[in-house]
């Protein structure tokens, strides 16, 4: 709905035309339905403003007063003016146009997209936190670092390590962390290794990290057991090898059985075991890294621990480790003094810095705080009851979908939808689309890479078995369509209740438009 | 017990159990070799409600002296890539609704429109402050950032000579010099002399580089010339990375139009709170001819089925889930919510805010700045122009002189060490100004300096 009038509307006494409204776009648009959402640049009308300052008294100098000339811009920086109700409708209506976990399930695997418990976002905003200037000295800021301290210690007795980086900002900086703690350990014993070993089911975080670690990867194969091929995985190993990165549970959802024997294998080629901990939820409490002989563990507190993904960030993916390693943990590091108060301390051998500051503090205060209402048995009841919800909605989909690695999972399962392609043509992207008008958020799909038609389903403990079993009947329903209708039926179309309706990535890639100014 | 997160009745609980055949929850891991499993529970402090866990952060968060006017609070005149600028009810309010909050990365787009079109906007605002056609969809932070920026120079010059100006701020030279072990890059170090780099130092005279890398304004305040950092990258080949503040380019030229080819930086001042230096904000921007390069998520324009308008991540082939071992970067998860918050930031400011926000701030500088210049024994650092940011040489240490002001409720600073070891600016005080500094905070923190180093 546009605001403008036309002037000329045809020759009909009637309200005068006002003249006020050139430029800039209604802000009351219709919401409920599927209309687009104008960018904030076609809100904007030139002079209109919602920002408001401090009185301050200062001289109000000429900027030619305080910067030379020639480095002073002709024209300012042309951003979209608003008011501040059209700022709040416009960024309002974004969100009614957004799926997210207070709405409803969001069962995609290796995400661990559980509830996010409020009260951790209220202690991220509480003043004395979140107001906190990283270059205050120690001594103003005990509390933060008493918070880092015990988180720290908490991550290690949660893996089984003997110490921990709070600093990585994601899993993916957590994994490059990893492999330059495995670096590091190496060159101080003087050997000069060039490979690390990565299964093939393994998320394409990890050979991207080896490569910027400095290594190569090699890729070991997995068994007819969903598990990592021992037989290939001792034939790939040697004295050049640096370590191995696994998932434990694995992407496919399943328990390596095998880890005594793969940790065995490769620490008697002097390697290290890195354990990716994408995985850890369905572990908590019940088995730690450590005890498996891994080195070194990277945890995503955006999965375990609940922090909110944010729409894709911030997370934090912290980085424990074994006591051979400790020296070489990037720093400063918080740490606990004789006299109980707190302080920085760079670790003796660091690898150095890999984040401006202390890492994704506020993240980190969160998943303190989510530990703090599980404790043990908490944090154990998690992990049985995500297992628990993925075995239930497994067996639902028994008969229906495949089941690739038929084994007891753990929080996660892989089912595959080829059959269903087969027979009716229904490929697991259709499954993925014509659940979001069902009213569920779609599973990952495609991956693992080595499954057909995969979806990975991890429905995370804080789903209710009502969720779950609304979830599996509309799983089946999807199935039952394409049976009863073949492919071109419902799945193909969907989703038609969505905001927007399937969307042509293809042509977002061949007329790149990324920005407001891009469009022609 | 389980934590009231977990939906499940014991009743419940059991009938799944039973629908599994299974009698209880320990047989869902039998999978688990037995000697592997822990035998007692984890050595945790015990679980707690919420109630005695919030009292628990009251009491932690008393021993914190925060930036602001509460109890125990600071007036805050450090900076170093952290700044204390306004962030308004309206921003805090729409950054923390769950929809932004809580969604996963936009992969099913049909479902993700409010990010991505919060991603398109924002991506619009970081090109037209770095004055670059293209912006990523954000990093973790400044120093990661730079570190994308690096990677991405060499890769296009096939270069691995890095010359980076002693001005950058020394947290991110040294992520960069971490990371620099696994990428091989070789980084040179350009000398500061007066507070700015020296473009004519020895070592900026190599014959070849794949990147030129310097802070705009730098790490002390300083505005450096872009224009000798320019000719040095078409001398030797480079690209020229700018590490800016994008306050800065509320009043100076854009970074692009003064040469940069890749422009980042660190996008807190944009919205987001001080947070103890976290989650903060990548800000990345590059040319369109370097944009298959680009790190991190793209957001592009696109159709639905419909022919209607939509949003969707782009040129995802760039990107570690499909190139594996021969992606350029690893990024995955970014700080989508922080970019969401600064889009949100900007157009609160909108064009006329933005100018405001600069200029307030150095205005506030300039008082602050001749405010403390005038006490004895006090020197300005550098003759440089500068903008919200400059530093000072004490008679004291700055660390000592910090330690003091916190006493008379006064955050003065940060002191420049580390990175700068030997060089002049080493134990000089590193003083930020925003719009947020009333004249009355700055005389007061004049007159309590002055005590202070007496």
């Amino acid at each position: 709905m546009s605001s403008q009038t036309d002037p000329a509307s045809n020759g009909q006494p009637g309200p005068r035309p006002i003249s006020a409204v050139a430029g800039g776009r209604a802000s009351s648009a219709p919401v409920v339905g599927r209309d687009t959402e104008p960018t904030l640049f076609e809100l904007s009308v030139p002079g209109r403003h919602a920002a408001s300052f401090r009185t301050t008294q200062i001289p109000e100098w000429a900027a030619e007063e305080l910067v030379p000339a020639q480095y002073l811009a002709e024209t300012p920086v042309d951003l979209p003016d608003v008011s501040e109700r059209d700022l709040v409708a416009h960024f309002t209506r974004l969100t009614h146009r957004q799926y997210s976990v207070d709405l409803g399930a969001y069962p995609l695997g290796s995400c661990t997209m559980k509830y996010n418990p409020k009260v951790c976002d209220e202690a991220a905003s509480a003043a004395a936190f979140a107001n906190v200037h990283p270059a205050a000295p120690p001594a103003c800021t005990q509390g933060w670092l008493e918070v880092l301290v015990e988180l720290e210690e908490s991550l290690c007795a949660i893996t089984g390590m003997s110490a921990a980086t709070l600093q990585p900002a994601a899993g993916a900086a957590g994994e490059l962390t990893g492999l330059l703690l495995m670096r590091a350990y190496h060159e101080s014993r003087g050997e000069d290794r060039t490979r690390v070993i990565i299964p093939d089911s393994a998320h394409g975080t990890n050979p991207a990290s080896v490569t910027l670690g400095g290594y190569e990867v090699t890729t070991v194969g997995t068994n007819d057991r969903g598990g990592v091929d021992l037989d290939s995985l001792r034939a790939a190993l040697g004295p050049d090898v640096a370590g191995i990165m696994l998932t434990n549970p694995n992407t496919l959802g399943l328990f390596e059985e095998d880890i005594v024997e793969i940790a065995t294998a490769v620490h008697e080629v002097g390697a290290l075991l890195y354990y990716d901990g994408a995985n850890l939820n369905a572990i908590l409490g019940v088995v730690r890294p450590g005890d498996m002989g891994f080195d070194i563990v990277h945890l995503n507190l955006h999965k375990t621990f609940a922090t909110p993904h944010g729409g894709g960030g911030p997370g934090a993916g912290p980085v424990a480790v074994s006591a051979r390693l400790a020296d070489f943990l990037p720093g400063p590091r918080p740490a606990r003094l004789d006299d109980g108060r707190f302080a920085w301390a760079q670790p003796a051998a660091s690898i150095g810095r890999i984040h401006g500051w202390h890492g994704n503090a506020l993240v980190l205060l969160r998943a303190w705080t989510y530990i703090r209402l599980h404790g043990a048995e908490g944090l154990r009841g998690v992990a049985e009851t995500a297992v628990l919800n993925a075995n239930w909605l497994k067996e639902k989909l028994r008969g229906t979908f495949d089941l690739p690695y038929d084994r007891p999972v753990m929080h996660e399962c892989v089912v595959s939808a080829e059959s269903l392609d087969k027979a009716t043509g229904l490929r697991a992207l259709d499954v993925a689309k014509r659940l979001l008008e069902l009213g569920f958020h779609s599973p990952t799909v495609y991956f693992p890479l080595i499954v057909h038609e995969a979806l990975m389903i991890e429905p995370t403990e804080t789903e209710s078995p009502q969720t779950l079993a609304a979830l599996a009947d509309a799983l089946l329903l999807v199935a039952r369509e394409a049976t009863e209708e073949g492919a071109a039926g419902e799945a193909r179309q969907a989703p038609r209740t969505t905001p927007v309706r399937r969307v042509d990535e293809a042509r977002a890639a061949r007329r790149l438009v990324a920005t407001y100014d891009q469009r022609s | 017990m389980t934590a009231p997160f977990v939906p499940h009745t014991d009743a419940e609980v059991a009938a799944m159990l039973g629908d599994l055949g299974l009698e209880s929850l320990d047989e869902l891991f039998a999978t688990i070799p037995a000697a592997l499993r822990l035998a007692g529970g984890l050595d945790l402090p015990p679980q707690q409600s919420e109630a005695d866990v919030v009292d628990r952060l009251v009491d932690l968060g008393e021993h914190n002296r925060p930036a602001g006017r509460c109890a125990g609070g600071l007036v805050c005149f450090a900076g170093a890539g952290a700044y204390d600028h306004e962030v308004p009810a309206a921003v805090r309010s729409l950054a923390s609704r769950s929809e932004f909050v809580t969604a996963y990365t936009p992969y099913q787009a049909e479902v993700a429109q409010g990010v991505l079109q919060a991603l398109f906007e924002y991506q619009t605002m970081i090109a037209r402050l770095a004055g670059l056609e293209i912006a990523n969809g954000s990093l973790y932070d400044g120093a990661a950032s730079l570190v994308e920026g690096v990677n991405l120079a060499v890769a296009a010059t096939g270069d691995r000579r890095v010359l980076c100006s002693a001005g950058v701020n020394p947290r991110w030279r040294a992520v960069l010099a971490t990371f620099s072990k696994g990428s091989g890059h070789d980084v040179v170090t350009l000398p500061l002399r007066d507070g700015v780099t020296d473009w004519s130092a020895a070592v900026a005279r190599p014959a070849s580089a794949g990147a030129v890398v310097v802070g705009f304004p730098n790490y002390l305040g300083c505005i450096e010339d872009l224009a000798a950092a320019r000719d040095l990258a078409d001398r030797t080949g480079a690209r020229l990375v700018v590490c800016a503040d994008p306050i800065a380019s509320g009043l100076l030229r854009t970074p692009g139009s003064l040469g940069a080819d890749v422009v980042v930086g660190e996008g807190q001042p944009l919205g987001i709170a001080l947070g103890y230096g976290g989650p903060y904000l990548g800000l990345f921007a590059c040319r369109a001819a370097d944009v298959r390069r680009l790190p991190g998520r793209l957001v592009g324009e696109t159709v639905d089925a419909d022919g209607k308008l939509a949003y969707v991540t782009t040129l995802r082939a760039r990107e570690q889930d499909i190139r594996r071992e021969k992606a350029s970067s690893n990024v995955c998860t970014n700080q989508t919510l922080m970019a969401v918050t600064a889009a949100i930031q900007l157009g609160w400011l909108g064009t006329s805010g933005l100018r405001e926000i600069a200029l307030r701030s150095a205005r506030a500088a300039r008082y602050a700045h001749d405010s403390l210049a005038a006490i004895d024994g006090v020197e300005p650092l550098s003759p440089h122009p500068y903008l919200r940011e400059f530093a000072l040489r004490l008679p004291v240490d700055a660390e000592v002189a910090i330690e003091r002001l916190v006493d008379e409720g006064y955050l003065a600073g940060v002191a420049v060490r580390d990175g700068f070891a030997g060089t002049d600016a080493e134990g000089c005080l590193l003083v930020a100004a925003t719009e947020r500094r009333t004249r009355g905070e700055i005389d007061g923190f004049a007159a309590s300096l002055e005590k202070a180093i007496r």
